[in-house]
């Protein structure tokens, strides 16, 4: 008589600077499925964790940000490709995490899919659509680019726990920036799945940071970060968004409203692609 | 009697005749001149002269209301059902009329803000004119502005300018959210209403809609009151970092459109291949235009170490040219510092700087002996700690840091809180781009400094605001895409 199969389990930790360590505060809290049965220990992230994830993601942004237009394009389609290979562990995990039937969840994956491809066509773009040449009135010639913002503080849909999660992250990414990301608190586990996706896409260290645990602790601690520039509150719920923004105010931290939750059904446009963007004007003389 | 060329000029004032200036001007809602709620006024000051030059109405929290009131009425029933066409050519209609009137809005500015009419004359009139003829012509292709495809305007925008270039900036705040279908409240700053309440006269003429734009002066005061008012859609401020902060901060968990255009602190970076005297016109332009009072003044000048010798003897002989004096002279290079308070703050930060152990040199022109003056300045023996270097003077005083190599000129030059503007001096294109690409700023001019044109966008990076006025991006401010 054989023995039944144990399966392994996977332990869940931080994504912090292309690493995979666990919380400083060494804390993890319980996440459960939609019907509230145990999933795994998350690490509870703390304010320590976003401190280093900032300071990592200063970093990422700098090698981000040097890499061609057309590499980043391909390293996020990459992301794509890795997602793509690992669907049905997606669709799973969408399933246990939304409650949603399994269509649904391979639907809700094979859009996040298509949401890392749109955003990923976009990198080598962006400039084209939104710079360009001004025709001043004198002896100058006068260009426009857009330049990323730089480290972006995202809170995470807390419903939509892939696809909220993609189609808020990408095109932060898209545009050139890194991010800290406070992930749905309830809902984390396809954070972390996506987590091992972008390990394996080539994205330089600490250009996207996945932080599971509070956010009533992760939030606030972004917010109020100085070498944070920007400020996603996505998922934020409504009370929590005054004192964000008072806090994200003290450093005139750019900042990006509540997702409504109908939006990631929207064709995407591009206002969260240039939501994080800085409009650098040129002035050059000319003469003989 | 000039000391370098020992040349000597006559004066050459404007005639202060062309312009008529009221005893006392009322707030305009609806298109009408009214008195604020309480009947209280303020005084605006002649800062050549500390004169009197006339009384304006300190707008309450009520007038804010009223104000909004019309602007929600005008937006729903004028303003937002008209054609693009209509609203493109009462914008026309604006731009013209301001050209016809340009002399008498140049003096008017002059007199009450305390700038060279000079500048006026050249830079803030008819920029302002230009700001409405471009804007004017977006009013009927919004959705060819590749914004998205169907753009659609906010509703009332509340705006809030700064003493500056207050003809100017109104035409930043107006013009684009006229454009795009928004209706206006407009605050300008407590010590120079004037242009603005002449403009809401060149609106009258250009027979706007009532209510499409009302004015409300005021003092910080009136500011809270509008950006606290519920029935805003949009805010568009310029002015300090710390009012931006405290904007921002109050819309709290509201949804209103922010854009902010705050302080700066730009360096002014030469290398040693730049052309030095041009460079010069360009460091006493950056700097001493419009008496410093500028958000993107090039207040740092960084120099390659090997020519700061050089530059330094060069920049203090042009210096000793500069006249300060009778804005009204089309003589003066420099005018007035624009009020009391100014001048107060403007020395303060200066004796901070020698008191920190800086060298000063300061321009040997005579001062007229009435009103708010401040002779052009240049700290030197300055570290990039030193307040005169962190702080936002906002005054004709400009400090000198050297650099040795391009990365350190990058790192100086992004040593700042703020990131608004940036010059480079070279004759080198390929370092200059090199440099472009680095420095944390919204502006970059090379070779040239302190220009504005309608098309192009402007504004800052971290501490200095977001959002950007001009071009296509300065509609952007006013729509929902």
């Amino acid at each position: 008589m054989s023995e039944p199969t144990v399966s392994v389990l996977k332990t869940y930790k931080l994504f912090l600077g292309g690493a995979f360590p666990r919380s400083e505060s060494g804390r993890s809290y319980e996440v459960v499925d939609h019907e509230g049965r145990f999933v795994a220990n998350c690490a509870q992230g703390s304010r320590k964790d976003v401190r280093d994830a900032v300071q990592a993601a200063r970093k990422g942004q700098e090698q981000w940000w040097s890499q061609t237009a057309a590499n980043r394009c391909l390293v996020l389609y990459r992301a794509a490709e890795m997602l793509e290979g690992r669907k049905a562990t997606f669709t799973e995990h969408v399933t246990q995490a939304e409650g949603v039937s399994a269509e649904t969840a391979r639907a809700l994956v094979t859009k996040s899919i298509d949401r890392l491809v749109y955003y990923a066509g976009w990198c080598d773009k962006l400039a084209q659509i939104r710079g360009g040449s001004n025709p001043v009135a004198g002896p100058y010639f006068t260009f426009t680019v857009p330049e990323p913002t730089g480290v972006i503080g995202v809170i995470a849909p807390q419903e939509s726990s892939l696809l909220g999660l993609i189609s808020v992250v990408a095109p932060i990414l898209a545009a050139g920036n890194a991010v800290v990301v406070a992930t749905s608190e309830q809902r984390p586990i396809p954070a972390m799945e996506f987590a091992e996706v972008l390990a394996t896409s080539d994205l330089p260290a600490g250009v996207c940071n996945l932080l599971t645990g509070r956010l009533g602790e992760l939030a606030p601690t972004l917010a109020s970060h100085h070498d944070v520039d920007g400020l996603d509150l996505a998922g934020a719920p409504q009370e929590m968004v005054a004192p964000l923004v008072a806090a994200a105010s003290a450093t005139i931290t750019r900042v990006q409203r509540p997702a409504l939750a109908t939006e990631w059904d929207d064709d995407p446009g591009t206002k969260r692609l240039t939501a994080f963007t800085e409009l650098k004007t040129v002035w050059h003389t000319i003469g003989r | 009697m000039d000391a370098t060329f020992g040349l000597d000029y006559a004066a050459a004032p404007e005639s202060a005749s062309v312009v008529q200036i009221k005893a006392e001007y009322g707030l305009v809602i609806d298109g009408q001149q009214v008195p604020s709620s309480d009947g209280q006024t303020l005084e605006s000051l002649n800062p050549s002269t500390t004169q009197p030059l006339f009384r304006f109405a300190l707008g309450t929290a009520a007038d804010v209301d009223r104000a909004v009131g019309a602007a929600r009425r005008a937006y729903e029933d004028v303003w937002s059902p008209m054609s693009g066409t209509a609203r493109a050519k009462y914008l026309f209609r604006i731009a013209r009329i301001l050209q016809e009137r340009a002399r008498e809005f140049a003096v008017a500015e002059s007199l009450d803000n305390g700038k060279p009419i000079r500048e006026s004359r050249d830079v803030d009139v008819p920029l302002a004119a230009a700001h409405f003829a471009y804007y004017a012509g977006w009013a009927d292709k919004l959705s060819y502005a590749g914004l998205g495809p169907a753009p659609r305007s906010l509703g009332v925008a509340g705006q809030i300018i700064p003493w500056n270039f207050p003809l100017l900036m109104a035409a930043w705040k107006l013009a684009p959210a006229l454009a795009a279908g928004n209706t206006c409240v407009l605050k300008p700053a407590e010590t120079t209403p004037l242009t603005a309440l002449l403009l809401m006269e060149v609106l009258e003429q250009a027979e706007l809609p009532k209510g499409v734009v009302n004015l409300v002066t005021g003092d910080g005061t009136t500011g809270q009151a509008l950006v606290a008012h519920e029935g805003i859609d949009k805010v568009a401020f310029t002015g300090s970092t710390e009012v931006g902060r405290a904007i921002q901060a109050a819309l709290g968990a509201r949804g209103t459109k922010l854009t902010l255009e705050l302080g700066g602190k730009a360096a002014n970076i030469v290398f040693s291949d730049a052309a030095l005297d041009e460079a010069v016109e360009g460091i006493v332009d950056g700097i001493f235009f419009n008496q410093g009072h500028v958000c993107c003044a090039g207040s740092r000048l960084l120099v390659e170490e090997s020519i700061a010798d050089d530059l330094l003897e060069r920049l203090k002989r042009r210096m000793s040219t500069l006249r300060v004096g009778d804005p009204l002279d089309k003589n003066t290079d420099v005018g007035a510092i624009n009020s009391a308070a100014q001048l107060a703050r403007i020395t303060e930060l200066v004796a901070a700087g020698v008191a920190e152990g800086a060298s000063t040199y300061a321009a040997p022109c005579p001062l007229p002996e009435q009103g708010y003056y401040f002779a052009p300045t240049v700290f030197t023996d300055v570290s990039l700690s030193s307040r005169v270097v962190q702080e936002e003077i906002f005054g004709p005083v400009l400090s000198v840091l050297t650099f040795r190599t391009p990365e350190e000129a990058v790192q100086k030059a992004n040593n700042t809180l703020y990131g608004l503007s940036a010059g480079i001096w070279s004759e080198k294109g390929s370092r200059t781009l090199w440099m472009a690409q680095r420095l944390r700023a919204g502006v970059i001019w090379s070779n040239t400094f302190n220009k504005f044109d309608p098309t192009s966008p402007f504004g800052g990076y971290r501490e200095s605001g977001f959002g950007r006025e001009g071009g296509i991006a300065g509609l952007e401010a006013y729509l929902d895409v």
